[in-house]
């Protein structure tokens, strides 16, 4: 402590990295000839170091989430927005199945008329088709929205939607009979004709 | 680093606040520190640096892109602490030093899980009292010390981030080492 300011401030520069190459010669030469000088400088980059090494304090784990639970709430349809993005695969998933449920259930509620795919020599009495005595119906036989009745003979399968089969002689029908008619049985109905006409494509 | 804290702060800006979760945990250690270096405090730097953060937020629009955010950050900080500090009773002082035994809080709180070895202990006790010896100086040359120490910002930084000539910085850290050269003397 005994030399002058100059020194000193030139201790002060060098701790600041300021400190030119002529400057730092100066102080060398005289911390080596002054014990005092070499004694505050050490006390001095002591100091730093000791500054320097007792800030590794840290705050609570919970920092960042409190204060992220603190901010201003963010406009709502931003995070919507924000979560399809995030969630990419689940809102592409989301958006076919309520199409294809869309598109299901419209045409079950589409066609509430009688239909029978195959007309010619059939009766078709009210809400009844009817495939009167003596007549044989080659090939499979569809009807949607009606009751079947068979008295004469069906020579393949016999699928009914949302209808009954009013005569169970099933010696007439040389096929399957499938009867259809609640909306989840449809649309089972649906994807075995999807899958079955996939599987006759491939043979 | 900065490119990646560049983009949270456009997304912020966008409007999507989960981008600022990442840039709270980036920084949150630095502004801590230099909050509790300044009050001596765990509790209330905890709660200065949160409050930094949430301004921050607020305020992400006036931030110029251009500049580094750090220095934004840390300027609001400072600021708020200093305030704090300034709003204090007369008698924080004495109040802090008391106070100043936080370490051993802490110390106590740790030890509930496991021991600590020697060292450690010895220290936690040391930082401990050079805290002290940091809150015995006014505060203009508390948060400087901070500044410089815990961050090693350069001069001309820490000019900005407190709004003072750097000549005043300069003299402020050359005073503020020579003042605890002299308490950390006998360590």
């Amino acid at each position: 402590m005994s030399c002058n300011k100059e020194i000193i401030k030139l201790m002060h520069k060098y701790l600041d990295e300021e400190l030119s190459i002529t400057e730092e010669k100066k102080l060398r030469s005289h911390l080596q000839s002054c014990q005092g000088c070499q004694d505050h400088f050490r006390e001095l980059t002591r100091t730093v170091a000791l500054l320097k090494s007792s800030s590794n304090m840290q705050p609570s784990t919970s920092f960042t989430a409190n204060v992220m639970s603190n901010l201003p709430k963010e406009k709502k349809h931003l995070s919507y927005i924000r979560w399809f993005k995030s969630h990419s695969f689940i809102t592409a998933a989301a958006i076919f199945f309520l199409f294809m449920l869309g598109s299901i259930f419209s045409i079950w509620d589409e066609d509430g008329q009688l239909s029978v795919s195959k007309d010619h020599n059939v009766i078709i009495n009210d809400y009844t088709v009817i495939v009167p005595e003596g007549v044989i119906i080659d090939g499979d036989l569809v009807v949607k929205n009606g009751d079947l009745k068979i008295d004469g003979a069906v020579n393949g399968n016999v699928t009914l939607i949302n209808g009954e089969h009013l005569m169970a002689s099933a010696g007439n029908i040389s096929g399957e009979i499938e009867q259809v008619n609640q909306v989840f049985e449809w649309m089972w109905y649906h994807l075995k004709r999807i899958g079955k006409s996939v599987f006759d494509l491939t043979n | 680093m900065d490119e990646k804290i560049r983009l949270k702060i456009r997304q912020v800006k966008k409007g999507d606040q989960s981008a600022f979760e990442d840039v709270v945990t980036f920084y949150q250690d630095k502004v801590y520190q230099i909050c509790y270096r300044m009050v001596g405090n765990a509790y209330e730097a905890e709660d200065l640096a949160q409050e930094a953060f949430i301004r921050a937020y607020v305020n992400i629009h006036s931030f110029d892109d251009k500049r580094k955010f750090s220095t934004w950050l840390f300027r609001i900080a400072t600021n708020l602490t200093i305030d704090r500090i300034r709003k204090k009773k007369p008698d924080y002082f004495l109040d802090a030093e008391v106070r100043g035994t936080d370490g051993l809080d802490m110390y106590s709180q740790l030890a509930n899980e496991n021991p600590l070895p020697e060292e450690e202990l010895e220290s936690l006790e040391l930082q401990s009292y050079i805290q002290q010896q940091i809150m015995s100086l006014p505060t203009k040359y508390r948060s400087i010390i901070a500044l410089r120490f815990v961050d090693e910002r350069s001069l001309a930084e820490i000019s900005e981030i407190l709004n003072i000539p750097i000549g005043t910085v300069k003299t402020r850290i050359h005073r503020g080492r020579e003042a605890l050269r002299k308490k950390l003397r006998d360590v």
